[in-house]
């Protein structure tokens, strides 16, 4: 009995120095130098300013104003989406939409009257934004990830489907030809992962960054 | 449901089988003290280690010291993280180690973090970017992913050992085969996989929380933090406590599909070489390829089941005027809580990996899956997490079965029960029915608590009306009970107004409750299993006859699959039928 608490006693610590220390450490270090990018979780930087990571989804949006004056809801700032940019998935995380600091799952059940007012919305709010330069699109339509809340709440990625859904509107608020945004949507869309796993996926930032540079956007 | 969906699951069952195989090998060598490619490497500080904790390795166990050593180092690694995590903010200097000066969890949910660790469990009340320091994630969290591993591999090694041990009572010695665990299995498996996953996107960096000035103009703060090396443990060791609140959804976690892939490999390569180092450890691996057999057809079905309901999609979306097939460019299914890259197959897939092991990391909202598809982990949990299960524990708690399966057909066929030439007497199959019936019941037990009480109800989240409200109650303890942690998250049992802990509590009920109730099914089917060993070490082998059933054959693969079936749905169907196979029997709405 008092050699195994003297052993565990002695062993936590040892272990808690190399597995907890040693370990960690060292693969950090390793990591920072062997791949200093994504280490840092592959950070953009535009002449100087961070504008985002290119893994993390981020809301392509504006601060909604109402007789001149920003509106806020439960001290976070209501957004609305900006017509200029393909926007990201519908986000649950608290304290706003694709809120990095603190990700979140909605939780809504696959039964649940809120899950389908929820999915109702998005619908309706990507009808609204999308159906003017879509005639005929219905909610039928729209794809599921447009209408479904991401798991992590940073989905940085869209489907193929809805990329080209909103490219109609990015053609028409850009003045370019749908042929030049569609070329843009293929040309940031990840394959499948080693050839079979997974979805392909268009990275939202990447895609909307470039769209700025071609149409001299500066941030 | 697309080719290439079918296709991963296939391929993903090839590859693990093929990896597995080799690596059993490697593993039946290593606990049976043979020389192993790395000896010369790791020779020297397991040597200098045994020194250092003042083990003789040499020292033989019976299964009474073997488990009072493993009890006395768990409850010191209990005590230790309990500390750490209720005093992270005395560490604010250096500074990089807490960069935002996060203050301590309130105790009673980190009663529930500590126990939930400790029993390689990784149930999250917590959430990691908002509560935990960077050294609390390290010293804490990332120390107990390798201990609790090891503990469970341990002790399916001692209770191979006393299934074909012919002379004594010897289980072997606790701390060697310990430090030979971390040695020679984790440590090398996690440095490559840390290294691989960092390749592909997962972060590794102690800097301040990022400040973005984004696209808009708004702005957006990033979590960091050491992810990778915590990443590939928790994978490998079957632990599942993801660094952010939404584990392995968080492209930081598992940033593309292959990685995912990855992940999914390194969740059940330890309990699927496990089983094949049984088989040589017996002398005859065809035992260890019956259990192979068993575990992956229930496996195959599991995943098929998953990942038809999936595609389905939901009646709340169906409802919404959502079409669900496929289209060109769109994977269509239910995709509410899950992720784009990963797609339907493999969130779907990756939900069978981690909840057939005791992982329980997610990279999907499981809360969110149909009723039918979310019946899956449901049935996973059910069946004790004897399909692949946790490091360890999936084989010492099939082995359990086993016996049983061996008792039952020895009755059938009106002979007394021999396994691998020893008799089967009372003593051990009481022993195996009770460390097979206790999780079940502490989980049903916690469960009626936890339903018939305010207190426990407290915990339901607002959204889950109807037969989701009891599916998070009842997914919360099932999952606890057996150290899954995987979690239909709207249960909660912590409060937290905003990150850093400032004002958060916890909801006691929720937090003592579950943390019982995961010591309690980890210790003592453990406890169990290792008088089982213990029953068995001694006893003498007669060589098998005409009459003696084999347990290595077709036949017995399909009385195993049979004892498990029926075990787990008698004692859970009435449950599962009140949450969710009613909803996956209806379109209503609740």
């Amino acid at each position: 009995m008092r050699r195994d608490i003297i052993t565990a006693a002695i062993g936590i610590i040892v272990f808690t120095i190399l597995l907890g220390l040693v370990y960690p450490l060292f693969i950090t270090g390793v990591s920072q130098v062997a791949f200093p990018g994504n280490a840092n979780g592959q950070q953009i930087h535009i002449g100087g300013k961070l504008v985002g990571s290119k893994i993390i989804g981020q809301a392509f949006a504006d601060p909604k104003v109402k007789n001149g004056k920003v509106v806020e809801e439960k001290g976070a700032v209501v957004t609305e989406p900006d017509p200029r940019y393909f926007q990201t998935r519908p986000s649950a995380t608290e304290g706003g939409a694709d809120n990095a600091a603190a990700s979140t799952f909605s939780n809504l059940g696959p039964n649940g009257k809120a899950t389908e007012e929820a999915i109702a919305e998005h619908i309706k709010g990507y009808l609204e934004l999308e159906g003017p330069y879509n005639p005929g699109l219905s909610a039928g339509g729209v794809p599921v990830d447009a209408a479904n809340s991401s798991a992590s709440g940073l989905d940085p990625e869209i489907s193929p489907a809805n990329a080209r859904i909103q490219a109609h509107r990015i053609a028409s608020v850009r003045h370019l030809s749908l042929a030049t945004v569609d070329a843009l949507i293929s040309k940031y869309t990840d394959a499948r992962g080693i050839g079979f796993s997974g979805e392909p996926g268009v990275n939202a930032l990447e895609l909307n960054l470039a769209l700025d540079r071609l149409t001299g956007v500066t941030h | 449901m697309t080719f290439l969906g079918w296709l991963t699951i296939v391929l993903f069952a090839v590859i693990l089988t093929a990896v597995a195989i080799p690596f059993g090998g490697y593993l039946a060598s290593v606990y049976t003290g043979k020389r192993v490619f790395l000896t010369p490497i790791f020779g020297g500080p397991e040597r200098f280690l045994y020194k250092v904790l003042r083990v003789d390795p040499h020292r033989e166990q019976d299964w009474k010291a073997y488990a009072k050593s493993l009890i006395i180092f768990s409850l010191a690694g209990w005590l230790l993280l309990y500390l750490i995590l209720r005093t992270q903010e005395w560490f604010y200097v250096p500074h990089a180690l807490n960069p935002l000066g996060f203050e301590a969890a309130p105790w009673n949910v980190t009663f529930n973090t500590a126990s939930s660790f400790m029993t390689n469990t990784n149930w999250q009340y917590y959430s990691g970017e908002t509560t935990l320091s960077y050294l609390s994630q390290m010293i804490g969290l990332t120390v107990q992913n390798w201990l609790s591993a090891g503990v469970g591999i341990v002790v399916a090694v001692a209770l191979i050992r006393g299934i074909i041990g012919r002379t004594g009572k010897s289980l072997g010695n606790f701390w060697q085969d310990l430090v030979r665990t971390i040695l020679y299995v984790l440590a090398p498996l996690s440095v490559i996989a840390a290294i691989v996953l960092v390749s592909q996107g997962v972060i590794a960096n102690f800097s301040h929380y990022l400040t973005v000035h984004t696209v808009t103009g708004l702005t957006q703060t990033i979590g960091m933090g050491p992810v990778a090396s915590q990443e590939a443990i928790k994978m490998l060791g079957t632990n599942g406590g993801g660094f952010f609140n939404t584990n392995s959804a968080h492209p930081f976690e598992n940033p593309t599909a292959f990685t995912n892939f990855f992940e999914m490999l390194l969740v059940l390569i330890i309990p699927a070489a496990l089983v094949f180092a049984y088989g040589r450890m017996t002398g005859n691996r065809r035992q260890g390829y019956a259990i192979y057999g068993t575990m992956m057809v229930m496996f195959l079905g599991a995943a098929a089941v998953a990942y038809i309901a999936e595609a389905h999609g939901s009646p709340a979306q169906h409802a919404a005027g959502l079409h669900t097939h496929v289209l060109t460019g769109s994977t269509g299914g239910n995709l509410e809580g899950k992720e784009q890259r990963f797609g339907i197959a493999g969130s779907a897939l990756f939900d069978v990996v981690t909840t057939v092991t005791s992982c329980g990391a997610v990279n999907s909202a499981i809360e969110s899956f149909t009723g039918i598809g979310g019946a899956v982990p449901f049935a996973n949990l059910s069946a004790s997490e004897v399909i692949f299960g946790g490091v360890g524990t999936g084989l010492y708690s099939i082995l359990l079965y086993v016996l049983l399966a061996v008792f039952i057909g020895g009755l059938m066929v009106g002979r007394t029960p021999e396994w691998l030439g020893k008799k089967l007497e009372a003593r051990e199959i009481k022993l195996a029915g009770l460390g097979i019936l206790i999780t079940p019941l502490a989980a049903l037990f916690c469960t009626a608590l936890a339903t018939a009480s305010h207190a426990g109800r407290e915990s339901i989240s607002k959204a889950a009306t109807g037969p989701q409200g009891f599916s998070e109650s009842f997914y919360a303890y099932l999952s606890q009970a057996n150290n899954n942690g995987s979690a239909f998250a709207g249960y909660t049992g912590f409060i937290q107004p905003s990150a850093g802990n400032v004002g958060s509590h916890g909801v006691t009920f929720a937090d003592l409750l579950g943390g019982f109730d995961m010591v309690f099914a980890r210790y003592a089917p453990i406890l169990f299993a290792l008088a089982v060993a213990g029953a068995l070490a001694g006893k003498r082998v007669t060589p098998a006859g005409l009459g003696t059933m084999r347990t290595d054959n077709p036949t017995f693969v399909v009385l195993l699959i049979g004892v498990i079936l029926l075990v787990g749905a008698l004692t859970f169907f009435p449950a599962l039928l009140l949450g969710p196979i009613v909803q996956g029997l209806t379109t209503h709405l609740y």
